[in-house]
């Protein structure tokens, strides 16, 4: 009488095999979310990275850091899936050097800006929530301007991002935001 | 005549080094530490959090600004201060508008927007930390200043 199913040596090596391709993956996806990966990119370590380290989330009295995939990947995997697919396209521009000048970069500053700034507009800050959770804010002990806009952004349905612009980067030219706080070019 | 230059030159050194001397010994140092001792360890003091604007002591003094101010940036291309502090901003953030001088260039002349000359407001308006004053000062503001 013949066996049915599958033979016991095929399942495990099925399984031995999945693990294998299964941890290979995501370990390779790991290694593309490091800050290490990031700014081995000329154009990630001379721009964005040297104005990040002037700031909060790289220097601050607690030690405690946000690095590059902490607010630009998402932590959910259907979520940092889809960024990563994404990704591929930043790839191709880098082969292109669509930003490999400083001034590439700066002419492209205000639509790159613009992407991250929709994407966190579009999903409620996400990756800001994953550390800044306003349910267990305390208000009191935050600064009387910090507790006043606090309460009335969130009463407003603001999202993080719609205030804390620029806090890990340089701005751009902020013209057509707000031109009352840029010099106006003549 | 050799032996007269090289004489010459003993005395001058001689002299330079003790009139350094004798200025060192003048010499009032803020530091706290004399001048050619190292100094001593720097005081680490915190920028006050959010207070009531500070009067003025003096008609012409900028207005020192009553709240942290680290992080904000002031480029050519954004200004973190005028997004409150702008006449367009200022009234929704509850803040202090700048003054209408601003807006004054140099030969001047008033602009549609604050002046590049006045665009950068901590070379006039500074964060305060609570320390004693380094040297006593008896200013007092004139009695129309008075608060």
């Amino acid at each position: 009488m013949a066996k049915k199913g599958i033979p016991l040596s095929v399942l495990i090596i099925g399984v031995i095999l999945g693990i294998l391709f299964w941890g290979g993956f995501n370990w390779s996806l790991e290694l593309t979310n490091t800050e290490e990966f990031c700014i081995s990119c000329h154009e990630m370590r001379d721009n964005v990275y040297v104005e990040y380290k002037d700031t909060i989330h790289y220097n601050n009295r607690t030690g405690v850091r946000a690095t590059c995939p902490d607010c630009h990947v998402p932590r959910e995997w259907v979520y940092k899936i889809r960024r990563k697919i994404q990704a591929t396209n930043e790839l191709y521009h880098k082969v292109l050097g669509t930003i490999d000048t400083r001034e590439k970069f700066e002419a492209k500053r205000l639509e790159l800006a613009r992407h991250e700034w929709d994407r966190m507009k579009e999903n409620d800050s996400r990756e800001c929530r994953n550390c800044h959770n306003y349910d267990y804010m305390d208000y009191p002990s935050q600064g009387r301007r910090a507790m006043d806009n606090h309460i009335r952004g969130f009463d407003n349905s603001l999202t993080c991002i719609d205030c804390h612009k620029g806090v890990a980067h340089e701005l751009p030219d902020m013209y057509k935001d707000d031109a009352s706080a840029v010099i106006l070019k003549h | 005549m050799k032996k007269i230059i090289l004489m010459r030159m003993a005395v001058m050194v001689g002299l330079i080094g003790l009139s350094a001397h004798a200025l060192a010994e003048n010499v009032q140092s803020l530091r706290g530490a004399a001048l050619e001792e190292n100094s001593t360890d720097a005081i680490v003091m915190q920028y006050q959090k959010d207070e009531e604007p500070i009067p003025r002591d003096y008609l012409q003094q900028p207005p020192l600004i009553p709240h942290q101010i680290a992080g904000y940036q002031v480029t050519i291309k954004h200004n973190k201060c005028l997004s409150c502090h702008s006449w367009s901003n200022y009234k929704a953030k509850g803040a202090t508008k700048i003054s209408q001088t601003h807006f004054e260039n140099r030969d001047g002349a008033v602009m549609s927007n604050v002046s590049a000359r006045r665009y950068f407001c901590s070379q006039c308006h500074v964060p305060q930390v609570d320390a004693e004053p380094l040297v006593e000062n008896t200013f007092e503001p004139v009695d129309a200043m008075r608060h």
